[in-house]
């Protein structure tokens, strides 16, 4: 077991620090949390540096050579590595980009100063190094973020559920928005979340990431039925799930 | 300028804390001579912009939601209007009113988050918003309690706190109960408690006395303290419609940083807070106003270190005009609307608000639904330029002070800019020396 107060870091890389928001926001619902966690490191709040810790939270995708030393220097100086929110986990919606030549991409944004700065494919942080554990979503969900860190102060990984968003959505008593011809991603896509999109009439986008083994094909048949193009099919799962499907591994994918 | 001859000074600050994204701030002051005085933007580019090209229209807003996890709501608000207007959809008044009471709730909720949490423990001369909760208890947890009612606002109306979900072009896709609207209204008068407090406690604090004038831009619209559309208005005279935000915005690569810069009539200018209270200081609550004659700031203000001040004003306002909307909204219901539909396939438009840290713009062409072209002007990259201009007035004037006053000046000033790099998109990575 943990020690009674852990000392805990946050890094972030390419994202839009959202996750980190949403770390400080659960303070307001939490500000036990303040005594049952020691924060060494949190530059988004914080001037003060740490050296080692225990845990550290990182935040963003890996999107340049130059973040990998950084990454491994996290590794060494932490014991437990935890992925925190979809650019992370999954690379998020920074691995849209991995459809397109970077040059291009430089090209559109930035023309003839294209090649001034250092850009690369997008890769989950799991990728790069180990990780220990991961809190999907974008953002990660506040409560989720309040048991994770219980789990880990009693020397437990965090539980993430590991059925479709659709279970929730039953559970809420939602109306099926694939029944209604909406294009949702709630059949593929990791609970946690309480169904949060489809309870607004917004179809699932992805965000927490593929469940295991993923029926990609039965997906597509209840798309084509519902007569969502496989257009609209494939620019959903573009916004969060690029880099999943494009690795090979989809099925052993997370099997953290 | 004050020509002190001093020792060289030499200041690299690598990842300034207490900011959104990653900045490094650099100067080199020899002789006494400023060699080098720049904000290096460190940040990853993720390019958001060639992203958007080739995905479907409706998925635009929560895409560029994703370019800030702070200002998301106004993100994702500039791009539905930037759509709207491309495909002639003209949304309800009562659709422009709820948008309004969500950017309302985020404008608080991130000038809480910076006033409070990151430039406070300057103030209070504390590394940081943790060693505050234990020295001054008091004033970490009215943050947290403003700040909760602010993001429960935001979560009621667009579903979720951070990155809504609700709001699509025309329209929302769900809407709050009237009790739970009853109850954010009473919470919200109750907050006016918090305000006064707020205002109390940065009376008594002290702000860098510094003064350097620029041209300062906001939106304005007639009648109101303008947070969507409207045009753009310059303290130095001149105005123009959003769509010729180009004009203003004249984003060009200087010679001393590969750092895009933005210029309109004079080398630099402000955005933000501080240049919407010079400009529209007759619009702002009348609370509002009287707080700012409280804390002693009135228009025309040209320390950029309080721009910190004008955000409290503006907190003010918020709180006030929020419960102004949900008084209306509560006495005459929420009619459940479905969204308006497009007019046509096909069309280019621009859609602008005001940000918390400033005008944020977003451009769209839409060729058959689908995004063929994005372009996206961020607060903190219109910044970007003033920031430094500041920075090389400011070393002069300090540097007589050593190193380490210096560089906490310095990083106040750019913190006082509330900067986020995270969004400021169209800034690249530059390495220096």
């Amino acid at each position: 077991m943990m020690k009674s107060a852990p000392t805990v870091a946050f890094f972030d890389f390419a994202g839009c620090e959202g996750c980190q928001l949403t770390v400080l926001d659960a303070l307001q619902t939490h500000p036990d949390l303040l005594s049952a966690i020691e924060i060494v490191e949190f530059r988004e709040a914080m001037s003060e540096k740490a050296d080692s810790y225990d845990v550290a939270f990182v935040e963003g995708s890996c999107t340049r050579e130059s973040d990998e030393t950084r990454l491994r220097r996290i590794r060494d100086q932490a014991t437990i590595v935890v992925a925190l929110g979809a650019c992370a986990h999954t690379g998020g919606v920074n691995a849209m980009r991995n459809d397109h030549e970077i040059d291009n991409l430089k090209r559109v944004v930035y023309a003839d100063a294209f090649d001034h700065f250092e850009a690369h494919q997008t890769r989950p942080i799991s990728e790069v190094i180990r990780i220990d554990a991961f809190l999907p979503g974008c953002p990660i969900d506040r409560e989720e973020f309040i048991r994770a860190v219980k789990a880990l102060c009693l020397g437990r990984m965090p539980v993430i559920p590991e059925v479709p968003v659709c279970m929730e959505c039953k559970l809420s008593e939602n109306a099926c928005l694939l029944q209604q011809g909406k294009p949702c991603l709630g059949p593929i896509t990791r609970a946690g979340c309480g169904a949060l999109c489809p309870s607004l009439g917004v179809g699932c986008e992805g965000c927490r990431g593929m469940i295991p083994n993923p029926n990609l094909e039965a997906l597509e048949t209840i798309f084509s039925q519902k007569r969502c193009s496989p257009r609209e099919l494939r620019s959903m799962l573009s916004l969060f799930l690029t880099h999943p499907l494009q690795s090979e591994e989809v099925t052993a994918y997370e099997s953290s | 300028m004050k020509a002190v001859k001093t020792k060289a000074i030499q200041i690299d600050i690598q990842h300034l804390t207490r900011a959104e994204g990653h900045g490094n701030i650099v100067v080199d002051f020899d002789n006494g001579e400023l060699n080098k005085c720049a904000l290096e933007i460190v940040e990853a580019p993720r390019f958001f912009e060639a992203l958007m090209r080739g995905k479907p229209y409706r998925q635009a807003s929560h895409i560029a939601s994703r370019i800030c996890g702070i200002c998301a709501v106004t993100h994702a608000t500039a791009s539905l209007r930037a759509s709207e207007k491309a495909l002639g959809i003209v949304p309800s008044p009562q659709t422009t009113r709820l948008r309004k009471l969500n950017i309302l709730g985020e404008m608080l909720d991130s000038h809480i988050l910076h006033v409070y949490m990151l430039v406070a423990p300057d103030l209070l001369e504390v590394g940081s918003v943790i060693p505050l909760a234990s020295s001054a208890p008091e004033l970490v947890l009215r943050a947290l309690k403003m700040k909760k009612v602010a993001g429960d606002l935001c979560q009621l109306i667009g579903g979720r706190h951070t990155h809504p979900i609700s709001m699509v072009t025309g329209g929302f896709t769900h809407y709050p109960s009237r009790e739970s609207l009853v109850e954010l209204y009473d919470r919200l008068v109750d907050l006016r408690h918090e305000m006064d407090a707020t205002v109390d406690t940065f009376q008594d604090l002290h702000f860098p006395e510094f003064e350097n004038e620029t041209e300062y831009l906001a939106l304005h619209t007639e009648g109101e303290y303008c947070l969507i559309d409207g045009e753009i208005i310059s303290s130095d005279g001149g105005s123009w419609p959003v769509e010729e935000y180009l004009e203003v915005t004249n984003e060009t690569v200087v010679h001393h940083s590969t750092a895009k810069h933005s210029r309109n009539q004079r080398r630099s200018y402000l955005v933000g807070a501080l240049a919407r209270f010079n400009i529209n200081f007759a619009d702002l609550h009348p609370k509002a106003r009287s707080a700012a004659s409280a804390l002693d700031l009135k228009p025309k203000c040209v320390n950029p270190y309080l721009n910190t001040v004008a955000q409290i004003v503006e907190m003010v306002h918020c709180v006030e005009e929020a419960i102004a909307i949900l008084t209306r909204i509560t006495r005459e219901g929420l009619s459940v609307e479905l969204p308006v539909v497009q007019k046509r396939p096909s069309g280019e438009g621009v859609g602008a608000c005001e940000a918390p840290r400033g005008t944020l713009y977003h451009h769209y062409a839409i060729q058959d639904e689908t995004i063929s072209f994005a372009n996206c002007i961020t607060p903190t990259a219109q910044n970007l330029a003033n920031i430094e201009a500041d920075m090389r007035a400011l070393v002069p004037q300090f540097c007589g002070q050593g190193k380490e006053t210096l560089s906490r000046h310095l990083e106040m000033l750019v913190r006082a800019y509330d900067p986020c790099i995270s969004c400021s998109t169209h800034a690249l990575e530059v390495r220096f020396i």
